[in-house]
């Protein structure tokens, strides 16, 4: 399968194939934890389980915060809550900037200028400050936070497609495809579309890394999730008043925060070397 | 109009308009074609034959534009469709051949897939799409089962087919070959030519073939057009040109080519080919003629001479 080909890592150096495979080991451990979250703990994340402040102990492995919530239950069902987050900010950003950086670069002109413009106006914003202000106005949900992230992203896959397509629609089989009477539909979606994947995948990782960051600061503001909800960002918020004296309520999230973007990050920088590599 | 025409251009008229001035590539060409007929439309970079082919397919590459004119083709005029009705005339009524099989494929998709997308997307069911392609492929002297292979499996002669055989699959009256052996090895460009030359007379179909290499069209064309910064200087039966070329540009055409049967050597035309954003007045091979006069700064009239169409003050009526 050529599709696979695109994303085929024998093109890669060592190091950088390494750094993909650690990332995806990271990512996939993360989804592990939160796909069999009921399986890895017998808790629940949003009830009293133990005495306050309890440390690392056979029955809480990392310990309880100050309400007698167990840390790991929390760790494990908030990689669920930021997964979510994370995943739904990138596809809904992915679904709007894709299609919207083919129109614009390949049709050029009026649309393009104007489908530019307003990016540019998006990208020209401090991202946080942006995913902040929108994640205020929307109130706290991790769907609202989602749409934040997402619209803070979208300029990034627009202008990420765009450039590439319009260096693509010159490309000699495009202008064949015109010849022989294809659609322009179908030359986008068939003949160009295709040929982005593998930017398409190092900018889905390095976003993803980013996202994660946004995700927790909207919720350290206390901006993505509403309390008792499990959410790293949100306990390591919690936990920060009391870090002195019970340290494990802000190493745990800290720790998974940084484990996640790293994870994503360590993916798309791999990935991006095979991109540095063709364009030499 | 005779009946006997499968391709008539009119009087057309294709311009660029860049930023340092208006380009005319294309400025005032009338030409016609007889079906199941391969005429050779032969001239240097920049003469404009492929921006004519192009043209014939109404898809001038912007900032290009049709001005004035018309391309008629099996009684449709191209000229006058657009969009959803001009999509559905290309690789159906008229269909194009580029120069480098090397990129005219799409490089992530399977070779029996580009063929059939192109009949899909003109109406063919996919499954009788489908069933097509061996018996297209076959016909085109390449294996059936080629059509799973992806273009970097194949040679270079191999892709030139397969772009044949896309461009051919729904049965186009006319075929524009812009250069279709170019960019391949010799050996090669005899069986692409030959290749060609089949399936014309096989289905009746006529081929334009745009060439910078005289000697090429000579050999395989039944007509020739000579084009010359951005007009046909010369159009007619290929013996008779080659024979008794009229215009002093196919004269000079025909001797810069070497010949191994004689002692003659090669003379290059001196000088360079017109800026086409200011081209001189009057006849645009001028300053480079060795028969120019005074009466050149007129803009010379086609003329015709027995089956032929000149247009040079120097020859034509009472010839000299």
């Amino acid at each position: 399968m050529m599709m696979l080909e695109l994303l085929s890592m024998s093109k890669l150096p060592r190091h950088a194939r390494l750094m993909v495979y650690a990332g995806l080991v990271i990512v996939a451990f993360v989804i592990f934890l939160a796909a069999a979250a009921p399986l890895l703990t017998p808790y629940d994340p949003t009830k009293t389980v133990g005495p306050s402040f309890a440390p690392p102990s056979r029955e809480h492995p990392l310990g309880t915060n100050r309400l007698g919530y167990d840390v790991w239950a929390r760790i494990v069902y908030g990689a669920r809550t930021i997964l979510y987050v994370v995943f739904a900010a990138i596809g809904i950003s992915m679904a709007l900037g894709i299609p919207l950086g083919l129109i614009s670069g390949y049709y050029g002109g009026r649309i393009d200028r104007a489908l530019s413009m307003v990016m540019d106006a998006v990208y020209a914003f401090p991202s946080l400050v942006l995913a902040i202000a929108l994640a205020v106005a929307l109130g706290p949900s991790p769907t609202n936070a989602a749409i934040a992230i997402a619209v803070v992203y979208v300029p990034t896959y627009f202008r990420m497609v765009r450039g590439q397509v319009l260096s693509l629609r010159e490309a000699p089989y495009i202008e064949t495809a015109r010849a022989l009477g294809l659609p322009t539909r179908r030359i986008l979606v068939r003949h160009i579309a295709p040929h982005l994947l593998p930017t398409i995948m190092v900018v889905f990782s390095l976003s993803a890394a980013d996202a994660v960051l946004t995700e927790a600061a909207l919720s350290f503001l206390g901006l993505a999730v509403e309390p008792p909800t499990p959410d790293w960002g949100y306990d390591l918020y919690v936990g920060k008043a009391f870090a002195r004296s019970y340290p494990w309520l802000i190493i745990a999230p800290g720790f998974m925060i940084t484990l996640l973007a790293t994870g994503f990050a360590l993916i798309g920088e791999g990935l991006s070397e095979r991109l540095r590599r063709e364009a030499v | 109009m005779s009946s006997g025409e499968l391709l008539r251009v009119e009087d057309l008229k294709v311009y660029y308009y860049t930023l340092t001035g208006i380009v005319r590539a294309v400025d005032g060409v009338s030409l016609s074609a007889r079906p199941g007929e391969l005429i050779a439309v032969v001239g240097e970079s920049g003469s404009g034959k492929s921006t004519l082919g192009m043209a014939l397919l109404g898809m001038v590459p912007p900032p290009g534009k049709i001005v004035s004119g018309k391309v008629v083709i099996d009684g449709v005029e191209v000229t006058g469709l657009s969009g959803e009705e001009l999509r559905r005339v290309r690789g159906s009524l008229v269909s194009m051949v580029f120069q480098d099989p090397f990129t005219t494929l799409d490089p992530v998709r399977r070779i029996g897939d580009q063929i059939v997308e192109v009949m899909t997307e003109h109406g063919v069911p996919e499954d009788e799409a489908e069933a097509k392609v061996p018996g297209i492929l076959e016909s085109l002297g390449l294996p059936a089962d080629l059509a799973m292979a992806y273009p970097h499996q194949l040679s270079g002669g191999q892709r030139q087919r397969v772009s044949i055989a896309a461009a051919i699959a729904l049965g186009p009256k006319l075929l524009v070959a812009d250069e279709p052996t170019t960019a391949l090895d010799v050996i090669v460009q005899k069986q692409i030519m030959d290749l060609l030359d089949d399936i014309r007379k096989k289905r009746g179909m006529t081929v334009m073939l745009i060439t910078h290499d005289i000697a090429l069209a000579v050999e395989r064309a039944d007509r020739i057009a000579i084009m010359y910064a951005g007009k046909i200087v010369e159009y007619g039966p290929t013996r008779e040109i080659l024979e008794d070329p009229l215009h002093p540009y196919t004269r000079g055409l025909l001797k810069s080519v070497p010949d191994l049967y004689s002692d003659r050597r090669p003379e290059p035309i001196p000088g360079n080919p017109p800026d086409l954003r200011d081209p001189p007045k009057g006849c645009r091979f001028r300053p480079r003629c060795p028969l120019a006069g005074s009466i050149c700064s007129k803009e010379p009239k086609p003329r015709e001479v027995d089956e032929r169409v000149v247009s040079c003050w120097m020859v034509g009526g009472e010839r000299r």
